[in-house]
């Protein structure tokens, strides 16, 4: 019997990394956005937060693209 | 479509009826964190989920084409055999369902095929070694590779940002929690429908009725993805109210760590080529996003339930596999038998879940009082000492209407 330790190795690495760093990059977009949504609630703005927070969300929008891009890819 | 026995039809409709239970079990994979977050309405949540099922069946045929590859040998299968598996997996599924406890309609589909070739053709026609490293391995892996996976990101998440509080946050948690439950319905729909599709043109080949190692017809895709369509979105709510509420009490942003950890596994595993089962994935998942906040609990009592479930679902259907293909071997009339069981065992336990009823209206309320379900349950296991406490049975001290969070302004 042989059990394929490394593609659960990869497997195991892969799902992890991949999931905490998204979850981490869709965080930091959503203190991005909070952080507009405080600064407008005091009359302010916040480009900064908010162009970061874009930049996170494309990121993440990049990553789903991925995702489906695996799914059709599997033909 | 020449050849088109009656054995095939019968072959036909009921791996169009597993893929329909199929659709309806798994729902809560997809959804039932959205729906218990509050991210999408329940009825919205099916039938964006069916939706995606749907166009998820048209993506690919790969996992069709390698169906039933390996694990029994495909010499000499009979569409009797595959009519038998077939049997035994729509019955697990709709016990399971019965029972509210969400377990792999994969895992039930290899238990039925497994036991109705052991019947038709003895132990020897059994991968062993496969059966280990295709189905049970990665059925301990993928809870513990999702759960951790969901339980570092969230307590990095809270870590990061320890407000969260505000529209902004509370909107953008949930529309990150919608795309990823979307990817994991569309995987679903990739994987799930295309094992019936594969079953289906196996049992043509097996009947003759289409040439040997031939791509799936038009018209299999079509319905095999219209069935777990249509499964998906009648809904299993009894499993969604397990999975979303059951298990944990998660927030948007426990929900999204959830479901974005589910959906990297799902295609990480399927990916390199090491598949893990959606159910299992995403149980893990739904505990790890659970644990990972500060406070969070994870009803140990319903997860035990759940592994009993697991552990017994592969066995339970070959068990009913096995016994339905000694009598279809008898004649055709044998066949029709167990076709008559099929659909009055199938009625029996739609009437018992009539007894009470979980639907979209009550899907989010936690509270189970004592009844058919919990007799139920109760049956499958033991409760340990202390469940009285924790259990589903027990009275669960918050009211029901304020599980919700707090509603956010009506500018959502």
């Amino acid at each position: 019997m042989k059990i394929d330790w490394s593609a659960l190795g990869s497997v195991f690495g892969v799902s992890l990394a991949v999931t905490v760093g998204l979850v981490a990059l869709f965080t930091l977009g959503v203190m991005g956005l909070s952080h507009r949504e405080r600064a407008t609630a005091q009359g302010g703005s916040a480009a900064l937060a908010t162009a970061g927070a874009y930049v996170a969300f494309a990121g993440c929008a990049a990553a789903v693209a991925y995702g489906i891009n695996l799914i059709m890819a599997k033909g | 479509m020449e050849n088109f026995s009656l054995i095939l039809a019968i072959v036909v409709i009921t791996a169009l009826a597993f893929d329909f239970t199929n659709g309806f079990h798994d729902t809560a994979n997809a959804m039932a964190t959205t729906i218990s977050t509050g991210a999408l309405k329940p009825k919205v949540a099916v039938a964006m989920s069916a939706a995606l099922n749907l166009v998820g069946a048209f993506l690919s045929v790969e996992v069709a084409n390698t169906i039933s590859k390996g694990l029994v040998d495909e010499n000499g299968i009979r569409p009797e055999v595959i009519f038998a598996a077939l049997v035994g997996a729509i019955l697990w599924n709709l016990v399971t369902w019965l029972v509210g406890l969400p377990s792999s309609s994969s895992h039930a589909l290899m238990g039925g095929l497994i036991g109705a070739t052991v019947a038709s053709a003895g132990f020897g026609a059994v991968h062993g070694d496969v059966l280990v490293t295709k189905v049970l391995l990665p059925a301990l892996a993928a809870p513990v590779v999702a759960g951790l996976a969901a339980m570092l990101a969230t307590r990095f998440s809270y870590a990061l940002d320890r407000k969260a509080d505000g529209k902004a946050a509370e909107k953008g948690y949930r529309a990150g929690q919608i795309a990823s439950a979307g990817l994991v319905s569309l995987a679903h729909g990739t994987n799930d429908a295309q094992k019936t599709m594969g079953i289906i043109t196996l049992a043509l080949v097996a009947g003759g009725a289409v040439a040997p190692d031939s791509d799936p017809p038009t018209w299999v895709i079509l319905s095999a993805g219209l069935a777990i369509a249509l499964g998906t979105y009648i809904g299993g709510w009894r499993i969604i109210r397990t999975m979303g509420k059951g298990l944990t009490e998660l927030q948007p942003r426990q929900g999204f760590a959830a479901q974005t950890s589910a959906a990297t596994a799902i295609l990480a595993s399927s990916h390199l080529g090491f598949s893990l089962s959606t159910t299992h994935v995403v149980s893990g998942s739904v505990m790890g996003a659970g644990l990972g906040r500060k406070g969070g609990v994870v009803r140990w009592s319903t997860a035990t339930r759940m592994l009993v479930a697991w552990v017994l679902t592969l066995p339970a259907a070959a068990l009913v596999g096995a016994g339905a293909e000694s009598v279809t071997d008898l004649g055709d009339w044998g066949t029709a038998v167990v076709a008559v069981f099929l659909v009055a065992a199938s009625a029996a336990i739609w009437k018992v879940s009539r007894r009470e009823v979980v639907d979209a209206s009550n899907v989010n309320e936690t509270e189970e009082p004592a009844g058919v379900v919990t007799t139920a349950i109760a049956a499958v296991t033991p409760p340990p000492p202390g469940a009285v406490t924790e259990g589903l049975t027990a009275t669960i001290p918050a009211p029901v209407t304020t599980t919700e969070p707090a509603a956010p302004p009506a500018a959502v």
